[in-house]
Order: C-alpha cells, then sequence, then structure tokens
C-alpha cells in the first residue's frame, strides 16, 4: 500500500510541476536541478504555452480582420464579430471615461485567458505523454524527467503577471486623470475626512490603511480567483484520471462543468478589469 | 512526523468545509433574489443573468482560492 502510494503520489507530483529552467552557478540547468536556483528560475512550459497561445490568437484576429468584408460575411467573420460584439458592449456598459486602449484590452484579456483555459479540456496525459516520448526519443531522457504542464493559467506566476499588468494600467489611469497629487488625495482623504484640518492629518494614516488593503486587494484577488479555479480544476482532473477504470462517467460531468468555469473565470477576469480601469479613470467618490 | 501529517489533512478538511459552506450560502441567497426578480419583472431576465454569472464568479472566489490552497497542501507540500 506504501509503495502504491507512493507511485500515485510521484504521478500526481509529475503532472503538477512545470519545466523549470534556471542558472545553477553561472550554467542552464532544468528541472531538478533547479531545486536551489532561487527566485530566477523560469517555467519554461509556461511561456511557451502562453506566448505560443498568444500568436495563434493574433493570427486568427488578423485573418479575419484582413479579409472583413460588409457583403455577407463568412463564417469566420460571424464568429469574431460575435465575440467583439460581447466584449464591445460590455465596455460601453461598463467603462465610464473616455479611452481607446479598453476595448482591445479587454478583448485581449477575454479571449487570451479563455484559450488559455481551453487548455485544461484536453486530458492530462495526452501532450506531456507525446513531450516524454520526444524527451525520450530525440534526446535520450528518462520520460519522467519530463516536465510538462499544458495550462499556463495553472501557474500563479501567469495569473500574477495578468492581475499586475491590470494593477499598473489600474495605477497609469488614476495618475493620468487625476494626476499625482489627485491620486494621493484619493488614497488619503478618503473614507474618512473632515473640515478641520487637524482632524484630517490624524485621520490620513486610517484612510492610507483602509485604501491601499483596498487598492492591493483588487489584483491579488485578480490573479487567485484565476489561479485557484484553474488549479482546483487540472487537480481533480489528474485525480479522476488516476482512479482508473470508473474515470469515463466521473470525467465527462466535470469536463462539462469545466467548460463553464473557463469560460465564467475569463469573462470574469475581463469584466473586473474594465471596471477597475473605469473606477481608476474618473472621480468615483 | 504524522501529527503533522493529520493536521494537514484537518486543515485541508476545515478550507475545503468552510469555503463550501460560505458558497452555499452565498449562491443561496443570491438565486433566490435573481429568480424573485424575474418573477416580477420577466423583461429583465436575459439582463440580470449575465449579471448573476459576474456575481457568480465573484462570490467563487474565496471558495475557490481555499480549494486550490487545499490541493496544493495536500498534493504538492
Amino acid at each position: 500500500m506504501a509503495a502504491e502510494e507512493l507511485t500515485v503520489q510521484s504521478h500526481i507530483q509529475h503532472h503538477l510541476s512545470n519545466a523549470k529552467m534556471c542558472s545553477v552557478e553561472g550554467e542552464i540547468a532544468f528541472n531538478k536541478a533547479c531545486e536551489n536556483a532561487g527566485f530566477m528560475t523560469l517555467h519554461v512550459d509556461t511561456l511557451a504555452w502562453s506566448i505560443g497561445l498568444g500568436i495563434i490568437f493574433l493570427m486568427i484576429f488578423r485573418a479575419a480582420a484582413k479579409k472583413a468584408t460588409t457583403d455577407v460575411p463568412g463564417k469566420l467573420q460571424c464568429f469574431i464579430e460575435m465575440i467583439i460584439e460581447l466584449v464591445s458592449n460590455n465596455v460601453r456598459d461598463t467603462f465610464h471615461g473616455k479611452s481607446k486602449l479598453i476595448a482591445p484590452l479587454a478583448l485581449t484579456i477575454f479571449v487570451w485567458i479563455f484559450l488559455m483555459n481551453l487548455m485544461d479540456l484536453i486530458p492530462v496525459d495526452f501532450l506531456p505523454a507525446f513531450a516524454g516520448w520526444v524527451g525520450s526519443t530525440m534526446f535520450g531522457m528518462d520520460s519522467h524527467d519530463v516536465y510538462m504542464k499544458i495550462v499556463p493559467t495553472t501557474d500563479i506566476n501567469m495569473t500574477a503577471g495578468l492581475a499586475i499588468g491590470v494593477f499598473l494600467l489600474m495605477i497609469g489611469y488614476s495618475i493620468g486623470m487625476k494626476g499625482v497629487v489627485g491620486f494621493i488625495k484619493e488614497l488619503t482623504l478618503q473614507p474618512f475626512s473632515s473640515n478641520n484640518i487637524f482632524a484630517q492629518i490624524l485621520l490620513i494614516p486610517f484612510n492610507l490603511l483602509l485604501e491601499l488593503i483596498g487598492l492591493f486587494a483588487k489584483p491579488f484577488s485578480l490573479a487567485l480567483r484565476l489561479f485557484g479555479n484553474l488549479y482546483a480544476g487540472e487537480m481533480i482532473f489528474i485525480l479522476i484520471g488516476v482512479i482508473g477504470l470508473w474515470q469515463l462517467p466521473l470525467h465527462f460531468p466535470w469536463a462539462v462543468f469545466h467548460i463553464l468555469v473557463i469560460t465564467l473565470q475569463a469573462f470574469v477576469f475581463m469584466m473586473l478589469s474594465i471596471v477597475y480601469l473605469s473606477m481608476a479613470s474618473s472621480d468615483s467618490h | 512526523m504524522e501529527l503533522a501529517l493529520g493536521l494537514k489533512y484537518i486543515a485541508v478538511a476545515l478550507l475545503i468545509g468552510f469555503g463550501a459552506i460560505g458558497t452555499g450560502l452565498g449562491f443561496g441567497n443570491m438565486g433566490g433574489k435573481f429568480l424573485e426578480a424575474c418573477a416580477r419583472q420577466p423583461e429583465l431576465a436575459p439582463s440580470l443573468q449575465v449579471k448573476m454569472f459576474i456575481l457568480a464568479g465573484l462570490i467563487d472566489a474565496v471558495a475557490m482560492i481555499g480549494v486550490g490552497i487545499a490541493m496544493f497542501l495536500l498534493f504538492a507540500a
């Protein structure tokens, strides 16, 4: 029983590890050698899959845009138009400022995150097993040493990167619309304000604390929401895969539920980004 | 060593359990109000449904974060 536990555990661990690349003592090393390499360890599979999917997204949309016609539209154009209409309606309803960046940003966030999440529906073993086969036939590695996770958004680094991008845009819009002074005023003079200047100065630390917590909760929750949903989903896929013969009746309902989850999470990330940027670029209080 | 393992399992159970309680209450309330609103004004149903899904994503968030951490604790730590 103990030996069985060990192989199940190690199989799950194997599927949950990213392919790491780091520099150890001046040379490039991979995976197991990166145990103590510290902060500058790159997850090569996350980078490759996310950039690759981004390129696919750009290629498809560019092809549709080049062939766009006001005549009878083809199927691709119709599909792209549906997506753009959805994003455009949401931006128009939610964003109360003036910016040319928001709608393309929202479109990118939605489609890119959706494509990355979509990789979760591919059976867990397919592509990593193929990568292991490639590794063992072409590079002579033990196929157990080839690590690959195909869903970039199950890596907290990816979701945190997206959230930090939105966070920087939030601060940029705030400062751009209100100026640095206005930005600092918004952080220090709300929610407690008073007409007496001494009371106002005394209240600044409280206001700052509350506002900073609110400010940092936004990217934090964005990153963790997406990561948590996708990581738990992938984990349950792996666990159901480990069960054995009863996989199929369990996999199917979970996969159907997961289709809802991936679309919903991409949509929620997009909506929240639009809402936060709208709050940042207008005098909300 | 085994105490740590046992405590880990209890921690995982607490994380997932409490998350489930909160989510259940939240979704129950939200779903109830949504149905009430649809009954009162059926023409608002589509737009309210979109907003409901957005809220569903938000209510799920912290519970999912808990589940993510619990899974990580259980299998990768």
